[in-house]
């Protein structure tokens, strides 16, 4: 039987080699071919690419030319639409009176303050209620319940409650980060792969084990998520808060600048808001990911 | 004993619930009623269901409640179907995708509240800027998801659809658009949470006209801490019906074209 299987191994590889070369041989004529269309590639691909990337600069520029366009003909009103120029002049000028840097550093202050006191309560609420099922059968319909009304909703009992004054700036952007980042620290403790759930136990660990060697290492990237929504909202209040109740900061600019009719300096200052609130983003965006290509790799070795 | 045995049945847990509001309102009754405090912020809760009764037998939370919701329902209705249109567009079309795309991603991380100056002085205090700036909340969520879920169809149903020789409109309306109607609902869904949050926010900084954020600064501006915790109340309830409502509808929704939720 042996001898058999093995001839008849024999037999089968034998066709094989000389299948060989005639799998090669249709390469010959199909070079030529591919050089001519390597010749022809580049040049496409370079004007593609220079259209790819023109494209989206289209729109901005013809909304700007049309802007520019439209204000210097007069069909808008100064008042109502000030010219392009004039908004950029204002930035310049923002920039180098240092007013801007005095506006954006108190802005900046108040949303870090209140966005590490938010997220540390809701950190701090979040694994609470992950660890303890008692906990969180207490606690989380109430907070459900509270976390139904926008921070809008609790601007006026805040106003009434601490005055025009920073804490109640501090107490509304810190509510406002403690939502999402409580509920993902949350749903980062229900979420946790069952794969390794199952490794640990086999292991015979230990409850604490499993909680700090399993369920934290894996919560890690949701919870980070969890803190970059927690400071998309921190950052959208502060505009609310301080375009109601300030006399500093990029909202406050934002605000006078409406009160006095000066539509350039409301401008120059959304975008500032704009592309510091955009600038923020990225870099938690850029954290989150490195993050996730870890998280990614565990399972993967696991299995 | 009995009473510990019976914490430890799942099913009797749900009281539990119950118990952190009904001790936070009777400490409240009691930190009212006993006089704990000589501030008049702090408030019974009988005169907090009395200011709530007087609001509800004039008839004027009636006209707040109505004019917010009008606001609100005509802002989501406007800002969602635009929103649609330009998903659709932006999750069918490469070329407009490359347009269009990188703009809005830019405009949309531009604070929604920041965009109030400019809107109140372009359309005034009035309904119109607030509609508007609903729409604008409502836009941005159903332009990303629907955009998204079109974007996200997988490979397969397409090649299949190829290998059945589907016309690209067959393509679109029986393939594409069925993929992607969770992400759609979800962009939906997040549309009518935001619009009542934009909702609160306009009548709160476009101030003019009835609305239940009009009712909530009469009350802070008055010191009236009863008005301001009933507004709250009903901001609240408003919100958590829109969102249960939009949960059912999308439920409903996806059980009629068959996707099993998510």
């Amino acid at each position: 039987m042996a001898r058999a299987t093995a001839t008849a191994l024999d037999r089968s590889q034998a066709p094989a080699k000389t299948l060989a070369p005639v799998e090669r041989l249709p390469n010959f004529p199909a070079r030529p071919a591919r050089r001519e269309s390597v010749n022809v590639r580049p040049r496409l691909a370079w004007r593609a690419r220079t259209l790819n990337g023109a494209l989206p600069w289209l729109l901005p520029l013809a909304l700007l030319g049309l802007w520019y366009v439209g204000t210097e003909r007069g069909w808008l009103s100064e008042q109502v639409l000030p010219p392009p120029a004039y908004v950029y002049q204002t930035l310049v000028d923002l920039i180098s009176t240092g007013d801007l840097w005095l506006n954006a550093s108190a802005s900046l202050q108040r949303v870090l303050v209140g966005f590490l006191i938010g997220s540390g309560l809701g950190v701090t609420l979040g694994l609470v209620m992950g660890l303890s099922k008692t906990v969180e059968d207490y606690l989380l319909p109430t907070f459900n319940a509270l976390v139904q009304i926008p921070v809008l909703g609790w601007m006026p009992f805040a106003l009434l409650l601490f005055g025009i004054g920073e804490p109640l700036k501090y107490v509304l952007i810190a509510h406002a980060a403690l939502v999402p980042v409580t509920l993902c620290t949350l749903q980062a403790f229900h979420q946790v792969p069952k794969r390794l759930l199952e490794v640990g136990r086999a292991y015979g660990f230990s409850q604490r084990q499993i909680v700090t060697d399993i369920v934290l290492p894996s919560a890690v990237a949701p919870i980070f998520t969890g803190l970059r929504l927690g400071f998309t909202k921190a950052w959208l209040s502060l505009v609310v808060v301080e375009l109601l109740a300030s006399s500093e900061g990029l909202g406050y600019l934002i605000a006078y600048g409406r009160q006095l009719f000066q539509l350039d300096l409301v401008m120059a200052a959304v975008v500032v808001v704009g592309t510091v609130g955009l600038l923020i983003d990225r870099g938690f965006e850029f954290i989150e990911r490195r993050l996730n290509k870890g998280r990614a790799m565990t399972p993967g070795r696991l299995v | 004993m009995s009473s510990l045995a019976s914490t430890q049945a799942p099913r009797s847990t749900g009281y539990r619930g119950w118990v952190v509001p009904v001790l936070g309102v009777a400490v409240w009754w009691l930190a009212a009623n006993q006089g704990w405090s000589d501030s008049g912020l702090l408030v019974s809760p009988q005169k907090v269901a009395l200011t709530a009764w007087e609001q509800v037998s004039s008839g004027q939370f009636w006209r707040a409640i109505s004019s917010s919701l009008a606001r609100n329902l005509s802002g989501f209705f406007i800002g969602t179907a635009l929103g649609l249109l330009l998903g659709c567009l932006l999750g069918f079309s490469r070329l407009f995708e490359r347009l269009v795309g990188p703009s809005f991603n830019t405009f949309k991380q531009i604070s929604l509240f920041a965009w109030i100056p400019l809107i109140s002085v372009w359309f005034g205090l009035g309904d119109v800027a607030k509609v508007v700036f609903l729409s604008l909340a409502a836009l941005v969520p159903v332009v990303v998801n629907t955009c998204d879920g079109l974007r996200n169809v997988p490979p397969a149903f397409l090649e299949v659809a190829k290998v059945y020789g589907f016309s690209r409109w067959q393509t679109i309306i029986g393939v594409m658009l069925p993929a992607a109607l969770p992400s759609i609902f979800t962009g939906i869904y997040l549309a009518l949470v935001y619009s009542w949050l934009a909702t609160i926010g306009a009548e709160y900084l476009l101030v003019s006209g009835d609305g239940i954020g009009n009712t909530l600064i009469d009350g802070s501006e008055h010191f009236m801490m009863d008005l301001v915790l009933f507004g709250m109340v009903i901001i609240g309830l408003v919100g958590w019906a829109l969102n249960v409502l939009a949960r059912r509808l999308e439920r409903r929704m996806q059980r009629l074209y068959g996707i099993t939720p998510r």
